[in-house]
């Protein structure tokens, strides 16, 4: 009988530990297949047709089956007198993202974070928020609206103090001024919400005995408050660096015109031009996957400078 | 609870001073040109165009919001977009689900290689034109399912929504459940979705506004007008400035035909963020939890 009492939990115990294999749990295939089927189709099928690269398309014989051109649309890319162009547009505006509007968001956090009146602070944080949430089409109009031509409104102001309307929108060298300035006011206060996250997982004990110690607010926030999201600040900034090259050209194509294209064609909008318009299908994606190679050249190297510098990195 | 307050320093009372009054200004720029479009939308386009309006509207008019309801296409525009945001959105949350169960189940013996096969796309993908050519092979092309299916799901949010699932239901739920005989499928249906509303309220909320305000993907796969989304029609009006062929006769002079042309303008903004702009201030508290459980495991 006392065996019996302890065969009987014993024989629940077995068959779980079992059940890491496949065979004991195929019901978890119906949420996964669909999901990896997805993920061939949509994510590495396009990875498939990036050969067409190396490739002249030809319409007729599609992706696989056009003849190979080994780099002949890199080495058309590398001439293009574009190219200079091109690319030092897409890394002044990079730049200058990463190094004005990065730090932004942190400084906005560590501000909100000593805000004492929680209702207050709540009100200012949801109005920071809610400009990331306007559309880019209405996002960009309302940068047409407010800086475009001599009777926008920026401009009346700009006239009556005497400075004369400045055509932001139409004179390439404020282009990418103009593009960092109304992404600092889109998504600052958005951007913050990380940092404000990992504020919130600061001890008060450490407030508590610095200031017993004599330490000024300024003193704590850089002594208590920074070291402590200096792991979130890394790991967003090398994210960012991965993200560079990429840029938001949903945008910048909706903010180019004939007269600052000069300045604000860079490699993701002119890849989108050179393929879907022109129908340069080989090319473009050449200038794609070029595009894509710097960005995960760019992600692996910051990832490297931050495991070599601090304790946190992406992998 | 008895606390030993220390006194604020008057250095310390200077910075905190400061530090309010940059605040105040920061959000005071963000505010303003929000609420100037809609005082601006109300009101008179000449005093608009001169630079006399402020907060208060100005010789108060709804002509421009009339002219916007009067045109069809922007019903059209709305219907679409509501369409696309519905359905895309049902398919981005069922998809999202069933990923980030199976990643947050301890005994899914192919969760590490799931997991890699899933990240390597955030990193790298095949480019524009690559994935045209599939969406015009797969016969999508100019169909609303060339804006659902190829974004069915982020990955950013799978694992947001895996890291969620992992740090709320305990694994001895499951085993319990298990030893009763329920199944994993079982499981999905009876534990798993009643307690991850808090988490797909979020991922509903991300999703829907991705929806809502994308134009991109409807711009390079849809040919008829008819399926086009509202954001396309706003981008005619508001960045390549023809509003005067959707909006007007042509019996008018030129100059109005720019004064209402500038009307619309503002009025279009507000009526196509109304829904956005009324939802957002009772729904903001679920977008900052979700950016909180994915900062939690970046």
């Amino acid at each position: 009988m006392h065996i019996g009492k302890n065969a009987a939990p014993a024989s629940i115990q077995v068959p779980y530990k079992k059940r890491f294999r496949m065979r004991n749990n195929w019901d978890y295939l119906i949420f996964i297949v669909p999901v990896i089927l997805y993920f061939l189709i949509f994510c590495y099928g396009p990875m498939y047709g990036v050969q067409l690269a190396f490739k002249r398309f030809n319409p007729i014989h599609g992706i696989t089956s056009s003849p190979w051109i080994g780099l002949d649309n890199f080495q058309r890319l590398f001439d293009s007198f574009q190219f200079g162009r091109i690319l030092t547009n897409t890394l002044v505006i990079n730049l200058m993202k990463t190094f004005i509007s990065f730090p932004i968001p942190i400084i906005l956090a560590l501000m909100f974070n000593e805000m004492k009146r929680e209702k207050l602070k709540k009100t200012f944080q949801t109005i920071t928020y809610a400009p990331y949430f306007i559309s880019t089409v209405v996002f960009v109009g309302m940068i047409n609206l407010f800086l475009g031509g001599e009777s926008s409104y920026i401009n009346n102001i700009l006239d009556t103090l005497g400075f004369g309307p400045i055509p932001f929108l139409t004179d390439p060298k404020y282009f990418s001024s103009v593009y960092v300035g109304t992404d600092i006011w889109r998504n600052c206060g958005w951007n913050s919400i990380i940092f404000i996250a990992a504020l919130s997982a600061v001890d008060p004990q450490l407030h508590e005995s610095a200031q017993i110690d004599g330490a000024s607010r300024l003193k704590r926030i850089i002594h208590v408050n920074l070291p402590a999201i200096l792991p979130t600040i890394i790991i967003t900034f090398i994210l960012q660096l991965g993200k560079m090259m990429t840029l938001s050209y949903e945008r910048i194509l909706l903010m180019q015109n004939s007269l600052n294209i000069e300045a604000s064609e860079v490699i993701s909008t002119y890849a989108y031009k050179v393929g879907l318009i022109n129908m340069d299908y080989g090319f473009s994606t050449a200038v794609g996957l070029f595009n894509n190679v710097i960005n995960i050249v760019l992600l692996l190297a910051a990832n490297k400078l931050a495991k070599q510098y601090s304790s946190s990195s992406l992998f | 609870m008895h606390s030993y307050k220390i006194r604020e320093s008057s250095s310390d009372r200077m910075f905190m001073f400061i530090t309010y009054i940059l605040i105040a200004i920061l959000v005071l720029i963000i505010l303003y040109p929000l609420l100037y479009i809609v005082s601006a939308s109300f009101s008179d386009p000449k005093l608009v165009i001169s630079g006399k309006i402020g907060l208060i509207p100005k010789g108060f008019n709804i002509e421009a919001y009339q002219r916007v309801f009067a045109n069809p296409e922007i019903w059209i525009g709305y219907r679409n977009t509501i369409l696309y945001t519905i359905v895309g959105t049902f398919f981005n949350i069922a998809l999202t689900m069933m990923g980030a169960y199976p990643l947050a189940r301890k005994d899914f013996p192919w969760r590490r290689l799931c997991m890699i096969f899933f990240t390597i796309t955030m990193f790298f993908s095949g480019g524009l034109v690559p994935m045209y050519l599939l969406v015009k092979n797969l016969g999508l092309y100019n169909s609303m399912w060339a804006l659902i299916l190829p974004t069915a799901i982020n990955v950013y949010n799978m694992i947001v929504a895996r890291t969620f699932l992992e740090s709320t239901i305990d694994e001895q739920i499951y085993e319990s459940a298990h030893i009763d005989g329920c199944g994993n499928i079982r499981a999905f249906f009876a534990i798993v979705l009643p307690l991850s509303a808090p988490i797909i309220a979020v991922l509903v909320l991300f999703y829907a506004v991705f929806h809502w305000n994308s134009y991109f993907e409807a711009m390079i796969y849809l040919k008829d007008r008819s399926l086009y989304p509202l954001q396309l029609f706003l981008r005619e009006i508001l960045v390549m400035n023809q509003s005067d062929n959707i909006m007007m006769d042509s019996i008018e002079m030129d100059t109005s035909k720019f004064l209402i042309a500038e009307g619309v303008k503002y009025a279009v903004i507000i009526v196509s963020s109304i829904p956005v702009l009324m939802l957002y201030p009772f729904l903001q508290k679920y977008f900052v939890k979700g950016m909180m459980i994915g900062a939690l495991k970046g």
